[in-house]
């Protein structure tokens, strides 16, 4: 068999496979789309909204749900629709590049520790340990108030608290690969330590860490909104999911459910959305760990 | 075994020590970069002069070097100074004492609440998988990790506030026009039920359990998963077909054998789910105004004034190192083959 058909007949496995999970388990695939659509909306978004975001119309003040406007509007007069989805964009950001960068760094850390053991481990190991002792959501809440209120300070306190889960991850999944055939293989035609880290043991990990990647965003992004709801990171005037909805909180004693309740869905079904197409990716990678 | 639960105990906390010094001083760096001036806020008034300034920030230290800073401030801390806090003026010790009931009632209720209906339902949901129940269990499980709770509290609020008019005004632990218990234990549920005092017990009740139900609804989904899971595995072990072999009741066989054996993994968790609640303490108390310890660090934090925030975030990580401990020894005690010594 040559090389490429035997790809293409991998690749044809894998292939039916999914296929296979998504038919026996559709929610995966209504979650795909669901992703799908909320990456459309944080690209395009700006483009489809009917009102600026950012205008307000004082005299329409506090309106409710209309045909003009879908989701009513709110203290200001501005259309609480179009800055929903203008906000997806930021939110989405937010929590993708707080995701990757606690992900990059804590593969690579975790990927070490693993690899090398010994005293880098060990106190590698005592750091998340200090990391893991604290309430994660005081955390952030201190790192950003002392790095300064910015939207990139959410990034880095939202990083920082998902690191010891991609450390620990990462460190447990190289440790036990450590040793493999291949790996060993790989040092023996010459590998630096380095190069076999990261181009053949965090690849071969990476898999695995997808689905923690696609759990991960939706806490990530819940995490992020409650930094601006209790008035970190973002500031108003901008469109936000958590600030949308600390500014909605004072009209819910009277009534005026619209202004929370609409991001508060837009949020609830992002979350959902990722955790369902995390548990699905889990199911196509490693059937043995469905619950 | 007494002795041995001792030992242990004095084992675990000793270790527990190098992550809460950890805890101190990354807190402690962290809160020195935070912007603001503690003695220009001290001094008399925004006129103070450069030398009265000056002077202040040579005897609160703050002229020295920050490791120097650091190990003032771990003294002070050895013998139980926690300084003063700005916003209020007090003691943050005093503060501190004042306001932990009110957050430790929330969030102990939440966790009864919590452990009232998950364990049921994660029982129920084990004993018919793949029925509509766990199909059902499942979907609000899913659902519940998915609402942030400021939200989940918000829509409460407008459910059982404006709506139906069944909760209370949410701004406070007790009606304003109530006049709170006198202050023994600081839980004013335990309070008016120690003077006998039913009417302000149930406005109290009222005013907790909009927070409470909040706060359980979002650690309900963790702890109703693995108790259907660890139920499920339990369910299906050999010990279990062997009592119903013998002709024990099913009640029996649920209860007494597969339930206690199924709780111990649900043990392990609630560190974890107790971690969670702790950050989300700071949410809830916004959402209902709740006078706790969250909120107040929250507005110590937003207000730069540091020492009741690095108090704070020391008091949490204490808490949870203690519950590990006590979920440790509760571990212990349900599992006899987990040794004590």
């Amino acid at each position: 068999m040559s090389v490429v058909s035997f790809l293409s007949s991998r690749h044809a496995g894998i292939g039916r496979h999914v296929l296979y999970v998504l038919r026996s388990n559709p929610v995966t695939a209504v979650a795909a789309v669901g992703a799908a659509a909320l990456l459309f909306i944080a690209l395009f978004g700006p483009l489809m909204v009917p009102y600026d975001p950012l205008a307000s119309d004082v005299p329409i003040a506090l309106q409710a749900p209309s045909a003009e406007h879908w989701a009513g509007t709110d203290q200001l007069g501005r259309d609480i629709l179009s800055r929903l989805l203008w906000a997806t964009r930021l939110d989405l950001a937010i929590a993708l590049s707080a995701v990757g960068l606690s992900f990059a760094v804590g593969a690579v850390i975790g990927g070490f520790c693993g690899y090398v053991g010994g005293r880098l481990d060990r106190w590698v190991g005592r750091f998340v340990d200090v990391l893991m002792a604290f309430p994660l959501f005081v955390l952030a809440m201190a790192m950003v108030a002392a790095l300064g209120n910015r939207v990139e300070n959410i990034v880095v306190a939202t990083a920082v608290i998902n690191l010891p889960f991609y450390i620990r991850f990462a460190r447990a999944e190289v440790n036990v690969r450590r040793n493999a055939g291949w790996v060993e293989a790989s040092r023996a035609c010459g590998d630096s330590h380095l190069s076999v880290v990261l181009r053949v043991l965090l690849p071969n990990v990476l898999p695995a860490m997808a689905v923690q990647i696609s759990l991960n965003l939706g806490w990530a992004i819940l995490n992020a909104a409650g930094l601006s709801f209790i008035g970190l990171g973002v500031t108003p005037p901008t469109p936000e999911w958590g600030i949308m909805v600390a500014e909605g909180a004072r009209f819910i004693t009277t009534g005026k459910w619209w202004l929370v309740s609409f991001p508060g869905i837009g949020l609830m079904l992002t979350v959902l959305c990722f955790n369902l197409l995390g548990d699905g990716l889990r199911d196509i990678l490693d059937p043995n760990m469905r619950t | 075994m007494l002795a041995g639960i001792v030992r242990r105990v004095g084992r675990r906390l000793l270790a527990s020590l190098p992550a809460l010094l950890g805890v101190v001083v990354v807190t402690f760096t962290l809160m020195r970069v935070l912007p603001g001036d503690p003695a220009v806020f001290f001094a008399s008034g925004p006129s103070a002069g450069r030398e009265e300034i000056e002077e202040l920030r040579h005897s609160m230290g703050l002229d020295k070097p920050i490791p120097v800073q650091l190990v003032r401030y771990l003294g002070e801390i050895v013998r139980g100074d926690f300084g003063r806090s700005m916003t209020t003026g007090q003691r943050v010790v005093q503060d501190i004492r004042n306001r932990l009931p009110a957050s430790l009632e929330l969030t102990v209720t939440a966790l009864f609440i919590a452990l009232l209906l998950s364990l049921p339902l994660g029982m129920v949901a084990a004993l018919r998988p793949g029925s509509m129940v766990d199909h059902a269990v499942r979907l609000l499980c899913t659902l519940g990790v998915c609402m942030p709770t400021f939200v989940s509290g918000l829509l409460l609020i407008y459910a059982f506030y404006y709506l139906l008019g069944w909760a209370p005004d949410p701004t406070a632990r007790i009606d304003i026009f109530a006049s709170p218990p006198p202050d023994i234990t600081g839980f004013y549920l335990i309070d008016f039920a120690i003077t006998g005092d039913s009417e302000g017990w149930w406005a109290a009740f009222r005013q907790l359990l909009l927070p409470a139900v909040t706060m359980a609804l979002f650690v309900l989904a963790p702890l109703a998963r693995m108790t259907r899971a660890s139920m499920l595995a339990v369910l299906g072990s050999d010990f279990i077909r062997t009592a119903h072999a013998m002709g024990l009741s099913r009640f029996r066989v649920i209860v007494t054998y597969a339930l206690r054996n199924a709780l111990l993994p649900v043990l392990t968790i609630m560190g974890i789910v107790f971690s969670t609640m702790l950050g989300a303490n700071v949410l809830v108390e916004k959402v209902f105004s709740w006078p706790g310890v969250a909120s107040y660090a929250l507005d110590a934090l937003l207000a730069s004034d540091y020492a009741p925030v690095q108090a704070f975030v020391l008091l949490m990580a204490a808490i949870f190192v203690l519950v590990n401990v006590i979920i440790d020894i509760l571990y212990g005690i349900a599992d006899p083959r987990v040794s004590v010594a």
